[in-house]
């Protein structure tokens, strides 16, 4: 019995045939389609990829970023796009040079969705998201001053000592995670006590002595 | 009389009361009370929360050591129970929580993780809770079984039936000085050092 090679997925082509060049590669692993893309023109191909019909991508599954241990190798910033009404799956990579500053546009204006995971991608590998509405760390806390954890530089134990880690979390402010907007819609800020409310409102968020 | 305070540094302190026949009978008595009306804040993060679970219901039940109502605010709660891993993220959240408990007040931190930090030998884990407040009994086990935890119910009880009045120090408030910690910073170094199978990791690793 031969093996079929798994077929590219033909919004491959169809990306070629729209953007020529911004399409830098395409490949196909375990039977998923993954096609890179230039960073420059890379919000254009994902709206492309949601509206235009016949591809109609509608749902962003995840947003997450890989940094390889390769040092010269670029990181690289994954989308991966389902659509709903295909019942097709299409990966879009994002190869982003660590020499230069790390930042895409933002597709939240896209996927409502995107908001989250692009602010895990911005707290985990410090890849800079242009036009998000909000983004701020959202697993580590703000005053978090040691770099962005899931980069291969970033040792394992964190970069300050535990004596120091302790202080700084220590010193974060608990009740300072939520952003104003977060609280609005719990519909929770009009219920605090007069002194939180009076540090939410000053933007405090913790300090570091 | 020589009302004049000694110069400071010679101060000596002399305990309140001195243990006598009617302190220890008052003792024996008050901490048999609080020995077994033990109310526990779960403060659960992880799956020694579920041995908790398990520990609290029907099989087990720590209601036969008078703990059957779980205090959900730490302000009328005995004993902290740190069930799980505690990352630097939740490390002011159980030092608030501890604080707002009132005395008399334990601490018994659950597993392998919340002792030592475990497995999680990483940027986001506290290295043992004991380094953010302090502990009584430390129960190993990853997680513990019920009658792991049980055993350390019952030795805190033990612990709580030696305390006695006359040492009010029992009873202070471990204060934190101006950096946050009750412990030194060296300390807290030390007691984080690597070990286990993390050895070959090195800070400049």
């Amino acid at each position: 019995m031969t093996a079929v090679a798994p077929a590219l997925s033909p919004s491959v082509d169809a990306l070629r045939a729209a953007f020529g060049s911004a399409v830098l590669r395409a490949a196909v692993s375990c039977g998923d389609s993954i096609v890179w893309v230039a960073a420059d023109r890379a919000h254009e191909i994902l709206a492309w990829l949601k509206n235009t019909p016949g591809q109609t991508f509608n749902y962003l599954t995840d947003v997450t970023a890989v940094d390889y241990r390769d040092p010269d190798r670029p990181l690289e910033v994954s989308y991966q796009l389902r659509s709903l009404s295909r019942k097709a799956d299409l990966r879009v990579k994002i190869p982003l040079d660590k020499a230069q500053p790390l930042a895409v546009d933002s597709v939240v204006d896209l996927w409502r969705g995107a908001d989250w995971l692009e602010r895990e991608v911005f707290d985990m590998f410090g890849v800079t998201f242009t036009g998000h509405p909000d983004l701020r760390r959202i697993l580590m806390w703000d005053t978090y001053a040691e770099g962005h954890p899931l980069r291969k530089d970033f040792p394992l134990r964190g970069n300050f000592t535990r004596a120091e880690q302790t202080r700084q979390a220590l010193a974060a402010n608990p009740e300072a995670h939520y952003s104003m907007e977060e609280l609005s819609i719990a519909d929770a800020f009009n219920e605090l006590p007069e002194d939180m409310k009076r540090r939410l409102l000053d933007g405090q968020r913790g300090e570091l002595r | 009389m020589g009302l004049t305070l000694p110069p400071d540094g010679e101060v000596t302190e002399v305990p309140a009361v001195s243990p006598n026949w009617l302190t220890t009978r008052l003792d024996f008595l008050v901490n048999w009370g609080r020995a077994n009306s033990l109310w526990p804040m779960p403060f659960g993060t992880a799956c020694c929360a579920i041995e908790f679970m398990a520990t609290a219901a029907g099989r087990f039940d720590i209601s036969r050591f008078g703990m059957e109502r779980m205090s959900f605010s730490p302000r009328q709660a005995d004993v902290l129970i740190c069930a799980g891993r505690l990352p630097f993220k939740l490390a002011p959240i159980i030092r608030r929580v501890w604080d707002q408990m009132p005395q008399p007040k334990w601490a018994i931190s659950m597993g392998a993780c919340a002792s030592t930090g475990g497995i999680f030998d990483t940027y986001a884990m506290v290295q043992g809770i004991d380094t953010i407040i302090p502990v009584d009994v430390y129960v190993p086990g990853c997680p513990p079984r019920p009658e792991g935890l049980m055993y350390g119910i019952m030795l805190l009880q033990k612990k709580i039936k030696g305390e006695t009045m006359a040492d009010p120090s029992l009873r202070q408030e471990l204060l934190v000085n101006e950096q946050g910690f009750f412990v030194p910073p060296e300390k807290i170094d030390e007691i984080s050092e690597p070990f286990g199978n993390s050895v070959h990791q090195t800070r400049s690793a």
